[in-house]
């Protein structure tokens, strides 16, 4: 995982609430094996219609939205079902953050451990972000802070490790892997809730 | 003397699970009991084991199935796969588990099945433990007293190589549920009421805690599928302490120990209910009594209504949207909407409790020959019960289609799915756009509602087929 320190990008805004993960990739493209390649499938039924043809009026197929690299969308983004697809088809995509008042909680635990960002902020910022699509924001992921379009800043928080997570590209795996004496120690104290196999 | 503290059940699952305590720049690292697999979510984290050189830590605590893309169907003998991927994905877990020396439920093995549905009858769900799985429905298991959750591919990885998962300690959500359900009325209309009243992201950051008169009176699936659904609530877990009614389902499972040790542990299960005084840091209050028969118009499970009430005019530009998809007119009642598809199914509606109320409403009686009616058990064990009682008689001659055990037509990744606008009444989880299939049209409903509607041909109220 690269290190995500600052984002700097025009956005793209998809202003629904609760887009669940079945429409950020839908299921019948979750049967492969790997993690790479899912971006094509972002979106897949709001991006083409039936016939397989690009939707021209669906925000992410617009001119000025090529390159974006920051999707603004309503608020529980990506509640629904687990399956990590859905931050690997986002930054597959190129997308480096995700702004929503409100972040659904697999989802956001996903994006943490992809580099992709997920930025909550407060309502009243969130509209003017949703007012101003395509506008230049930066995203300071060290200070916690939005730019907005009108020339303020809004706050966003990440729980501290997370925050670590993005800004050195470490995973919890590593860290977890260090506590092994510690896991060891934990269940020579409380195997007995295994099963014996 | 220190007096201690009051807790709830979920922190006293928390409390015995923190193998490593939060620290000021680290979340606590919580100790995975049990760990269930499954071959969509796991393909990705055991790659990552073998770049990282790594290998599976306890394969005693871990269990595989098949259950997501695998056909329903047989063709000569032979699962009908979808696809040479679902094929491949399959073929994929079966080579990692040997590897690892993972336990396996292949297709056609006695045990194999939907992996919420398995859990509980192997008895490898206990009260008190923590259970996950890279599922998000993995809330079921919190039926029993469990702390369980819904996990990334990432965190299969961590979980197979550590057994440990960091998790930042979430907030408790108590919901009082009081009233007693009606005839006709089951749990699965419990939790669309619930969602619809709080909405779906009234549980985000929390896990909840079902309580109160209705929800005791419930039995062990009924629980399961109240639980199942909390993440549509938005929670990640879902859990009801244990009781009489959980230890007696428990008792004689097969990873269930006898004698002594089951006294033991129902001595030890016991002590897990949430103690008299402690606080949730949010409470909410359900009434169960006022409830008829649910399903939902809309293109989520919080838009939802009575099944004799109309559909509520569209209260913003999102409500409208989930109208137009779904073709539906605000105003009336979607009774009388023709169905093309009927689906009993899923991990929310699957066990032999669903298959037998289906069966009481199906038995002498033909469904619409418009209507396709799929049964599809939630497990090899049910399925063999179920034809032991002679439901799939009941179902085959009503003009039902009886499948083999799997996810099938909820998630729609093994070929079992909806043609654009098909509308389908089914008692899965997610009536998402184009869940069930691409431009497919999904009303979620309980399995007495989902059988009376494949009989008219349309939506229904079961409850005229359960009187007298």
């Amino acid at each position: 995982m690269e290190p995500v320190v600052r984002i700097a990008s025009r956005t793209v805004v998809l202003p629904a609430d609760n887009v669940d993960t079945d429409q950020i990739i839908p299921a019948r493209f979750l049967t492969g094996t790997r993690r790479d390649g899912l971006g094509a499938s972002l979106f897949a039924d709001w991006r083409r219609d039936g016939a397989g043809e690009l939707r021209p009026d669906f925000p992410l197929n617009r001119p000025e939205a090529q390159g974006a690299r920051i999707l603004v969308a309503g608020a529980n983004f990506g509640c629904g079902s687990s399956r990590e697809h859905a931050p690997w088809a986002l930054t597959d995509y190129g997308f480096a953050a995700v702004v929503s008042p409100s972040i659904a909680d697999i989802f956001k635990g996903n994006a943490v451990r992809n580099g992709l960002v997920p930025v909550e902020i407060e309502p009243s910022a969130h509209r003017e972000l949703l007012a101003r699509p395509g506008a230049e924001i930066v995203i300071d992921v060290e200070a916690g802070t939005v730019s907005l379009p009108d020339g303020g800043s809004a706050r966003f928080e990440l729980p501290a490790f997370a925050r670590r997570c993005l800004l050195t590209g470490r995973g919890p795996l590593d860290f977890l892997l260090e506590q092994e004496p510690a896991i060891l120690r934990y269940e020579q104290g409380n195997d007995d809730v295994a099963e014996a196999r | 003397m220190t007096v201690p503290k009051a807790r709830t059940l979920f922190d006293k699952i928390w409390d015995a699970h923190e193998a490593v305590p939060a620290g000021p720049d680290h979340p606590a690292a919580i100790y995975v009991d049990t760990h269930l697999i499954h071959e969509v979510t796991s393909p990705q984290a055991f790659a990552l084991l073998r770049e990282r050189g790594l290998r599976v830590r306890r394969p005693d605590r871990t269990w595989a199935t098949v259950d997501h893309s695998i056909p329903t169907r047989f063709v000569e003998g032979r699962p009908a796969f979808l696809n040479r991927a679902t094929r491949h994905q399959v073929e994929t877990l079966e080579r990692n588990c040997e590897e690892h020396g993972i336990p396996l439920f292949r297709m056609g093995d006695p045990g194999q099945g939907i992996v919420h549905v398995i859990g509980p009858e192997l008895g490898l769900t206990q009260p008190g433990r923590t259970i996950v799985c890279g599922d998000s429905h993995t809330s079921t298991h919190g039926a029993f007293g469990a702390w369980a959750f819904g996990i990334g591919t990432t965190e299969v990885a961590q979980v197979l190589a550590t057994q440990c998962l960091l998790q930042e300690r979430p907030r408790t959500l108590g919901i009082e549920i009081s009233g007693r359900l009606g005839v006709g009325v089951s749990a699965k209309d419990l939790i669309l009421g619930v969602i619809r009243k709080f909405g779906v992201a009234a549980g985000r950051g929390h896990v909840i805690e079902y309580r109160g008169g209705a929800v005791e009176a419930l039995d062990m699936e009924a629980r399961m599928t109240l639980c199942n659904m909390s993440i549509e609530a938005g929670a990640r877990a879902g859990l009801i302490a244990p009781d009489e009614t959980t230890f007696e389902y428990l008792e004689g499972k097969e990873h269930v120990p006898s004698g002594d040790g089951f006294a033991d542990l129902v001595a030890r299960w016991s002590r897990l209910p949430t103690d008299e005084g402690a606080a949730f840091d949010r409470s909410l209050a359900f009434d169960a009594g006022s409830l008829e028969p649910m399903v939902t118009w809309g293109t989520n499970p919080g838009m939802s209504c009575g099944i004799s009430e109309a559909v509520p005019a569209p209260a913003d530009a999102d409500e409208r949207a989930a109208l137009d998809y779904m073709g539906i007119e605000a105003g009336r009642p979607l009774l009388g909407r023709p169905a093309d598809v009927v689906f009993i199914g899923s991990c929310t509606n699957a066990r032999i409790s669903d298959l037998r109320a289906a069966a009481r409403v199906l038995a002498g009686r033909r469904t619409n020959p418009a209507t396709q009616l799929l049964v599809v058990p939630g497990s090899a064990k049910v399925r063999r019960q179920a034809e032991a009682e002679g439901l799939d008689e009941v179902f085959r001659s009503a003009g039902a289609e009886w499948r083999a055990p799997g996810c099938s037509m909820c998630i729609a990744m093994n070929g079992d799915r909806l043609s654009p606008k098909e509308l389908a009444v089914s008692t899965s989880n997610r009536n998402f756009e184009g869940r069930q299939g691409p431009g497919g049209r999904t009303v979620l409903a309980s399995p007495v509602t989902a059988a009376a509607s494949a009989l008219a041909g349309a939506v229904a109220d079961p409850r005229p087929f359960l009187e007298g």
